[in-house]
Parts: structure tokens; sequence; C-alpha cells
């Protein structure tokens, strides 16, 4: 099964990135955009067909290496 | 003094870091591989500078996970003395042995160019040799030097004396502008609680002698010389 995991900057934490790409959008003339966050999104694909499982190993991936649990967030969508 | 230098695919102040303890301390360090966690004693371990595995997913993340930091991790737990400088900074707060995160650079840019730091606390191990609000000048070279920790976190940093070097202008003010990274605190380098671990993301290391264009990298061994003389 694929996993598809998001890991976005905490609310709060300063995104300069995200800031910067928000600045080129305006140059663009997209003068609607308030704010971008920016963030990873990764694919996992397990061999386990057990659901339950793969959520469990899912999280705990995230807290041990996928994210920085200082700094982000993660939220996990299995297919 | 018995020192070790971890060398992952990617660092790149390994030499440095090894030249520097070897001049100063009079004895020369281990240079261990990443995938060697089963090395002789020593009293400090270097995590040195550079891009450890690419730096892939977040700087410092991958090494952290090594099974050579493992055994960092241990022994620091057990009061071994460990110096992360750089990425060697990245590599010691991803594997928890530091508090808070190093984020990319608050203008977006790679930073390498000298810096000023006040020396915040000259009372631990790793700072004797150094004065109390003494300011240095140490190179830096960064994109991830961009210090955040939780409010909480801070306040015990501060509260604590952990915060041990902070970005200042020549003249040992803390200003927006000689806080080159962004850092929150002007945060260059922190201790941990116990007094064995330094993190710092300028690079002492590369300051020990006039040819290399100062020397005021060189207290920062001197000192641990001093906490683990020659003859121990």
């Amino acid at each position: 099964m694929k996993a598809k995991i998001y890991v976005t900057l905490k609310p709060g934490v300063l995104d300069p990135q995200g800031k910067a790409v928000a600045h080129s959008l305006h140059d663009l003339g997209f003068d609607d955009v308030a704010d971008v966050r920016q963030g990873k999104y990764l694919e996992v694909e397990l061999t386990t067909p057990d659901k339950k499982k793969a959520r469990a190993d899912l999280e705990e991936m995230c807290k041990k290496l996928l994210a920085n649990t200082v700094i982000e967030d993660y939220r996990i969508e299995i297919e | 003094m018995k020192s070790a230098v971890i060398v992952y695919p990617g660092s790149n102040c390994d030499r440095d870091m090894q030249v520097a303890l070897r001049k100063i301390t009079g004895s020369e360090p281990l240079m261990v591989w990443h995938g060697d966690s089963d090395f002789d004693k020593v009293d400090l371990i270097a995590i040195p500078g550079g891009f450890a595995y690419g730096d892939y997913l977040r700087s410092g993340a991958i090494a952290a996970r090594s099974p050579v930091m493992r055994e960092v991790v241990r022994r620091a737990n057990q009061g071994v003395f460990v110096l992360g400088v750089c990425n060697g900074f990245q590599i010691v707060a991803e594997a928890g042995l530091l508090p808070g995160a190093l984020m990319r650079n608050r203008d977006l840019k790679f930073l390498c160019k000298d810096v000023h730091l006040r020396v915040e606390n000259a009372k631990t191990a790793f700072t004797s040799h150094y004065a109390g609000g003494q300011v240095i000048r140490v190179p830096v070279a960064h994109f991830d030097g961009n210090y955040f920790a939780s409010d909480d976190e801070l306040k015990a940093l501060e509260d604590n004396g952990q915060v041990v070097f902070r970005y200042c202008t020549g003249d040992g003010e803390l200003t927006g502008e000689a806080n080159v990274n962004g850092s929150m605190h002007s945060i260059a380098g922190i201790i941990n609680k116990p007094g064995n671990v330094l993190g710092m993301m300028p690079h002492p290391e590369r300051l020990i002698e006039d040819i290399l264009g100062g020397r005021d990298g060189r207290a920062l061994f001197k000192s641990l010389l001093k906490t683990f003389p020659l003859a121990a």
C-alpha cells in the first residue's frame, strides 16, 4: 500500500522560504496571496496489507525521522 | 586528552578539527568512520562541519540516526564530552542531545564570513579560557543556522546559563544585523544542562593559528585541555 506524508512547519514557526515564495507570487500579480507555508511531501510504499500496523509504523517513522517535531507537524494519509 | 572526530560521507571540516585537536591538545584524535560504532574510549567526541549524508531530508537528520551517533548519544549520556560544530551542531540537535532546531537562515543565503561572538558563559569546560563577555571573531559557513526553540526551552536555556555564544557586533552589541542568520536570542552556541555537550554554528577549529587569519578559536580547545590534562 502507499502512504502519503505531509510535513509542515508548526504554526508560529517562521518560514522564510514560504515568505519568499509569497513575495514572488505577488510579483507575478497574484495579489490575493495572503501567506505561503512551504513543506515536504513524501510517498512511502509499504509491503504490509495491515492498515492498522501501517499507520502505527508510519507514526513512528514520522516521530523518529521524517519530521522534526520541534518545528514540524505531520499528517499521514493511507491509500 | 583523548579525542575522536566522527567522519560522515559529506563531512568537510573533519581534517580542520583533527589538526586543531592535534596541535592544541597534543594528542592525535581518532578518526571514526560513520559506520563504526565500536571505537576506543575517549574524553571528547567532535562532530565536525560539512553536509553529512548530503543533509537529505533536513540538515543533520540522517546523520543523527546513524549507528555511530547512537553510540555518541549513549556515551554523552554517560558524561563523555561532545562538541558539535556547524553541521555537527545540527546533528547533535537532531539527535536530541541539545534542545531546539537549526532552520534555514533568515535571509535565505548561505553565509560564509567572519562573525563576532560574545562569550556568554565562560564557566563551561569548553570556554574557561575565554573571559565572560569577551568578543571573539570566528567564521561561519552555513545555510541552516537559524536557531529555533520553543519559548519554554529558550527560557530554560537563558535561566540555566546554557547560552554560551551569541552573535554580536565588534563591540559586543546584540543587533538584528549582527544576528547574521536570524537566530532566536542571537544564539550561536548552547550547552546542555550537565555541561558536557556543546553545539555551535561558528567554526573555532578554523581559527587556531595566525596563518589561518586569527587565533580566537584556540581558547576553546585549551579549555578542554584544562578539563582533561595530558597526563590523564
